[in-house]
């Protein structure tokens, strides 16, 4: 039977026009990408995790195991921690995540997720800044220049051009692309820096500089010479730049981690806040991140919801803190100053840096996953995942915040889960 | 007076927080209830004598009592939160948050200490023998106000965010800083004896940075406002010819922080 309107879970767009057909070991994806198109087909690839795993004290290997029984094993390695660390990743729910960070309270513990080493700077320049954004739809409707910041969409979320940003008709951009102009400001000649009208071709790690020589200019003044050999970028191409700002009916910005991952990090994404804030004493400016992950946007709208803050909680005091450097994943791992830890839905092993992933080796670890990766590998006992937007429902937040809605098409993998929010529980 | 000695028990696995090694809640109390004071690891607290052995000698007022800690307590965090008097020698080197919103006495530290040392520090002397880590003499997140007064001295290198929102007191840095030093500055006086990365005095609205070695990015929003010899800033005199600038222009349209750079 083909479903519609299914939710793609894997990049920021989460997109919510796929049409699926599942037919036995067969799954057949409409209008996803290539990225959304390979997730789609997890469903019945037979990497899948079917069954519990769980490593005997002092073992090699992990043996098949019961769900209780690894389930017990998972809340005894948490309570047994002086400090354990809770990881939501964020390709699962807002629903699990919720339950993650009451399990944190409960427990004490420090609790992360992806943001940590993704856009995690930009809620920290928001924080300084405050952020002028819009909605998708807004910006679809309405925007008549695109900057692209740091980021190429064209490879990290394939349908951001065609479905929100550039191509689509909108009510006052009726003839789409025809209608906008395209910025993008990146070291590298990427295909979306090809497909703009201008480029600005900064030198790795001067996005401050060339932020704050915008907003000299904007203030009137002509920004230090030696600007121009820090950045690559001449003044005058600044200038261009700015006039192309100043002069759309509607600008939006969008910053990738070319931006906020970069040497800079939370300083760039609050200089580009600012420059934001103050355009629109010029024009309308919204600015917005390309998020990574379909619910990265997640852990931060419910842990602030929740909490109060977007990222790197730490409870124990009894009640949340936060100071990214000291209550954060990497820190911690790095510092070793967490016991264990409690792992959903993320490889830390592959994308955490090396030395937290050998810590990590050495604590006892719990992880719930949908297919083998090294942090399966490493841990003390393996929970199978169940893929939020196909097996079960829930909400994720999209790119711009907005909560999206998500329904399954088939059920859960599992008779003793419905979803992950239901194996925390 | 009052003597106290503190000795680490042995290595920290997780890290300890212990805001109670302070003059101020150290005076007027005999070994057995120094020990007895809690701190926190993790979620869980535990009496001081846990990871110290304590020598106590003599009573006396926070103005009179000194706190010696023998050894590395490089995993212990916020020793000297909010002190408002009396001494600290550390001999070795210290954890985050030392000497963090601190109003007066003075810590000495042989070592090291960690990133937010002297973090919104009022008054007082704080001294680090060895480097630091980010943040140090700055606000907290969420605050644009950093330290307020007192004295900070590094002899070794400062990371990065050095002096992030100062509003007055003193930093002087033997070697070299990172990025962003004095960031989001409104008033006091930053010295760097060394160089510096990039992002100094960024969003500078006041105050004087003066930075005898080289910039490797300047930060554009300054504009270069004339030149001076030997100039005087605070108790401070400097030898040589300074370029001096005036900005950031970058966070308004008349910003009064003051940029000095030693020529040649
Ligand atoms: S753009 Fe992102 S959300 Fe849309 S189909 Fe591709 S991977 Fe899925």
């Amino acid at each position: 039977m083909a479903s519609k309107n299914i939710v793609c879970p894997v990049c920021g767009a989460s997109c919510d026009d796929i049409q699926v057909e599942l037919s036995g070991e067969r799954i057949s994806v409409k209008n996803a990408c290539k990225m959304g198109n390979a997730k789609f087909q997890e469903i019945v690839s037979s990497h899948r995790i079917r069954q519990p795993l769980l490593r005997e004290k002092g073992a090699a290997a992990v043996r098949p195991a019961q769900w209780e029984e690894a389930i017990d094993r998972t809340a005894e390695i948490l309570a047994a921690a002086k400090r354990p660390l809770i990881f939501m990743g964020s390709e699962t729910s807002c629903e699990a995540m919720e339950v993650g960070l009451h399990l944190a309270e409960y427990l004490g513990a420090a609790i992360d997720s992806n943001s940590t080493v993704c856009h995690g700077p930009t809620a920290m320049g928001i924080q300084e800044a405050g952020r002028v954004g819009a909605t998708a739809g807004q910006s679809k409707s309405r925007a008549d220049l695109t900057v692209y910041w740091g980021t190429n969409p064209l490879e990290s979320m394939p349908r951001h051009m065609s479905r929100y940003a550039v191509y689509p008709r909108g009510y006052w951009t009726r003839r789409g692309r025809f209608d906008r102009t395209v910025i993008t400001v990146d070291p590298r000649k990427s295909i979306t820096a090809e497909n703009s009208d201008l480029h600005i071709q900064l030198r790795p790690n001067t996005d401050y500089e060339l932020l704050s020589a915008l907003l000299t200019l904007l203030h009137g003044k002509r920004p230090h010479h030696s600007v121009e050999e820090v950045t690559g970028v001449s003044i005058s191409q600044m200038e261009e730049m700015l006039e192309l700002m100043k002069g759309c009916k509607f600008g939006s910005i969008y910053v990738g981690l070319g931006i906020v991952s970069s040497y800079g990090k939370h300083r760039n994404a609050e200089a580009a806040f600012n420059l934001v804030k103050e355009l629109n004493a010029h024009t309308k400016f919204v600015i917005g991140a390309l998020r990574g992950h379909c619910n990265v946007a997640g852990f931060n709208q419910v842990a602030s919801y929740l909490y109060g803050f977007p990222f790197g909680l730490d409870f124990s005091r009894g009640y949340p803190r936060y100071n990214p450097g000291e209550y954060t994943a990497v820190d911690l791992l790095r510092e070793r100053d967490v016991d264990a830890a409690l792992i959903v839905s993320a490889d830390l092993v592959s994308h955490f840096p090396a030395a937290c992933a050998e810590y990590l080796s050495e604590i006892p670890v719990a992880c719930i996953d949908i297919a083998p990766c090294p942090t399966t590998m490493i841990s003390d006992v393996v929970l199978p995942g169940v893929i939020d937007a196909m097996e079960c429902d829930g909400t994720f937040y999209r790119l711009d915040d907005v909560p999206i809605y998500f329904q399954p098409f088939t059920k859960s993998s599992f008779s003793d889960t419905e979803s992950n929010a239901d194996t925390m529980e | 007076m009052a003597e106290i000695l503190l000795r680490p028990k042995g290595s920290i696995a997780i890290m300890v927080e212990a805001e109670v090694i302070s003059p101020n809640i150290f005076a007027g109390k005999n070994k057995e209830e120094i020990e007895g004071l809690v701190v926190w690891q993790g979620p869980v607290q535990l009496p001081l004598a846990e990871f110290f052995d304590v020598d106590a000698k003599g009573a006396g007022s926070p103005e009179e009592t000194s706190i010696i800690i023998k050894g590395d307590v490089s995993r212990v965090k916020r020793i000297g939160q909010g002190m408002k008097a009396g001494r600290i020698e550390i001999q070795g080197s210290a954890g985050m948050h030392l000497g963090a919103e601190m109003a007066g006495g003075s810590i000495w530290v042989r070592g090291d200490a960690g990133s937010w040392a002297g973090r919104e520090m009022k008054g007082g002397l704080l001294h680090i023998a060895g480097s630091t880590g980010d943040h140090v003499g700055s606000a907290y997140r969420g605050s644009w106000r950093g330290m307020t007064g007192g004295t900070i001295q590094i002899d070794g290198n400062a990371r990065s965010q050095l002096g992030g929102g100062l509003v007055g007191g003193q930093i002087v840095v033997a070697g070299n800083v990172e990025n962003f030093c004095g960031i989001r500055q409104s008033g006091g006086l930053i010295l760097v004896r060394g160089s510096a990365v990039r992002g100094t005095g960024a969003e500078m609205n006041g105050g004087t940075i003066a930075v005898c070695g080289a910039i490797k990015q300047f930060t554009p929003g300054f504009v270069e406002t004339g030149r001076e010899e030997n100039p005087t800033l605070g108790d401070v005199q400097l030898e040589g010819w300074f370029a001096k600038f005036t900005g950031d222009y970058a966070l308004g349209k008349n910003p009064k922080g003051s940029l000095y750079c030693r020529e040649g």
